[in-house]
């Protein structure tokens, strides 16, 4: 199959009208190009999109409580009730494959006041009493000293770990703030660790929080038993969507909600939004393969119809090495490797001028800094090689007509044509 | 070495049908060197082509060296054409792209011949039609008669059991014409079995029998006093 003289014969041929090789070569080129092109820049605004999710656990939703709005066991309704730190051992009772529940109280917020203060320096930070899990569900790296433990919670330690974003406001750049203490409306807590969110979801913000015990916390902001709200994930394979009414049935039926009641518990399903941006990016895909696929099938029917034309040019000389004893198969095989090889050459080319392009995107995006919603167009070496396979199967399929042709004429026909 | 029994065949054309071979009955011994002559519409042709196996007969026996040949698919076919027939055409039909080497070199390539021992044969045939030194030479660097030679060379590279010429000299002057039938009665007196079709009578008395076909029937089928073409050189 690869020997010397059958590739000879196919750039003999493929060489004897070059500029028409060429012209049809940029068809399938155009194609693929196209394509390549298409999917990369679906796969820059994926990246772009998806950044704003950072690597927070998808697979979350958080919940919180809200005054009910219909009367039920003799309570009235607009009754407000709070999550109790108890309902976290009845949600592992009761709804199974529940990775993490991390109930969370809170201080501070969105315009807060200052509320931490070291020295003379004074800041409005979100501060987060936590479960050491946290740290799975909101990824930080921690760029010195350490986590929460449960040692901390266990022992109501007044710690706090707090971000790049706190430390650059209160400490001088080169001081250590390990061992340190802040004061968090008024309690002393001791710094023992810094963290760096690299998500930019949060942006400026996310650097900005610190996070101390959930026990120290209840303790020292006199929030007893009550949870303010609650980020919950789910095991890798079952999805949060699924279990969250559950979740929610089993925290109604606990606070005595009426089962009805829609407001009363408030949730935001993370991995529903996810989804959705997921299955948008999907369509994007399916969008981009089909319109470079529909350019590159104008190109791959152009090699056929070059192949045709190559074929009943040759007819005379099929005929000749019929005559002489060349078996059909051999010339079909001819015909279809010809070209397979014009639509594969001429695909590589296309693909190294997208990865060109692509390449030059980067660079340009590298020299002008980060533009919204788009970052890092590629594509997955796994997208060149199904690209490659593409070619590999439309250059079978524009050769298969030309290549069945060649031997449907009969040699005596073929030896007569002049 | 070629028998044929009761070959008929007949073409379609349009609704009405064209008998063109009515009934030939006809032996080849080995070392024969046969003319087939006849004016245009005789069925001459079509004769070749059937024994060339290019073309199937309607009905009637044909059996090359012993085999049968008998409703061969294509691959079949290619294979014993290969293997049994050399073609010597008109119009040379040598594939232009290739060197005189190579298109000697062809039928070999299709028995699946190494390479080397390819190039060695198809050199070895070349200087017998002695055309060595042009070789590497493209098909339309050659005059008429060096490309027939070079055809004849391919035809006995595969070193067939028939040669079939179909008009070898119809395309050439008279000069050349004497220079290829020399060449091809040489090729003859080394024992090869070589058929001739042509419309010229110098030609087939070149040859040492000749049949002649007329409205599709074998109308005269007679030996020769060969005339060697030696002397017109």
């Amino acid at each position: 199959m690869f020997n010397k003289d059958r590739w000879r014969e196919i750039i003999e041929v493929l060489t004897t009208n070059v500029w028409r090789t060429i012209f049809t070569a940029f068809g399938v080129c155009w194609g693929i190009f196209i394509l390549i092109v298409l999917l990369a820049a679906g796969k820059g605004l994926e990246n772009g999109i998806k950044q704003d999710f950072g690597n927070i656990a998808t697979n979350t939703m958080f919940m919180w409580t809200r005054a009910t709005t219909k009367g039920y066991e003799g309570l009235p309704k607009g009754r407000s009730f709070e999550f109790k730190i108890s309902d976290v051992q009845a949600l592992r009772d009761n709804v199974p494959n529940l990775r993490f529940i991390s109930p969370r109280n809170q201080l501070g917020g969105f315009g807060g006041n200052n509320n931490v203060v070291r020295g003379i320096r004074t800041g409005a930070y979100n501060v987060y009493g936590d479960y050491p899990e946290i740290i799975n569900q909101d990824p930080m790296a921690v760029t010195s000293g350490r986590f929460l433990n449960y040692n901390d919670i266990r022992e109501k330690r007044k710690v706090a770990v707090i971000g790049l974003g706190v430390k650059n406001d209160l400490y001088d750049k080169e001081e250590d703030a390990l061992g340190t203490y802040i004061k968090i409306q008024g309690v002393n807590f001791m710094v023992i660790g810094t963290y760096k969110k690299n998500n930019s979801g949060g942006g400026e913000e996310g650097q900005k929080e610190i996070f101390v015990p959930f026990t120290s916390f209840s303790q020292a902001f006199n929030r007893g038993e009550n949870v303010g709200w609650m980020a919950i994930t789910a095991n890798d394979g079952s999805s949060i969507s699924q279990l969250k009414e559950k979740i929610v049935d089993v925290m109604k039926k606990r606070h005595k909600v009426h089962p009805e009641d829609t407001r009363a518990v408030g949730y935001f399903d993370l991995y529903e939004q996810y989804n959705r941006v997921e299955s948008l990016f999907g369509a994007l895909k399916a969008v981009a393969y089909i319109v470079g696929i529909m350019v590159l099938l104008s190109g791959i029917i152009g090699v056929s119809n070059i192949m045709l034309i190559v074929v009943k040019e040759r007819t005379k000389e099929i005929g000749i090495r019929r005559a002489l004893g060349e078996q059909p198969w051999s010339i079909k095989k001819q015909i279809l490797m010809e070209s397979i090889f014009l639509t594969l050459i001429s695909g590589m080319v296309g693909i190294i001028f997208g990865s060109l392009v692509i390449f030059g995107i980067n660079s340009l995006l590298d020299s002008v800094g980060p533009v919204d919603m788009f970052m890092s167009p590629s594509v997955s070496i796994g997208v060149v090689t199904g690209a490659l396979t593409i070619l590999m199967v439309s250059g079978l399929l524009a050769g298969f007509i030309p290549a069945q042709s060649a031997i449907r004429v009969r040699p005596i026909e073929a030896l007569r044509t002049e | 070495m070629i028998e044929i029994k009761d070959l008929h065949k007949s073409y379609k054309m349009g609704s009405n049908s064209l008998h063109v071979l009515k009934g030939i009955n006809f032996k080849v011994e080995e070392g024969e060197l046969v003319a087939i002559m006849g004016s245009s519409g005789s069925g001459k042709s079509t004769l070749l082509n059937i024994l060339g196996m290019l073309d199937g007969a309607d009905s009637g026996e044909y059996t090359l060296d012993g085999v049968p040949i008998k409703n061969l698919s294509e691959t079949k076919a290619a294979q014993y054409r290969n293997k049994f027939l050399g073609f010597i055409f008109q119009s040379f039909n040598l594939i232009n792209y290739k060197s005189a080497a190579e298109n000697v070199a062809l039928p070999l390539y299709y028995q699946k011949v190494p390479r080397k021992e390819r190039q060695e044969k198809a050199m070895k045939y070349l200087e017998r039609v002695g055309l060595k030194p042009w070789a590497g030479h493209l098909p339309s660097e050659l005059s008429g008669g060096q490309k027939q030679r070079v055809a004849i060379a391919r035809a006995m590279a595969a070193e067939p059991k028939v040669l079939l010429a179909d008009e070898p000299t119809g395309a050439l002057d008279s000069k050349t014409s004497y220079e290829v039938m020399d060449l091809i009665q040489k090729i003859n007196d080394e024992g090869n079995t070589i058929l001739v079709v042509t419309h010229e009578e110098d030609i087939a008395h070149m040859c040492k029998r000749i049949v002649h076909l007329k409205d599709g029937v074998i109308v005269e089928d007679k030996k020769v006093e060969q005339v060697r073409a030696e002397q017109y050189v």
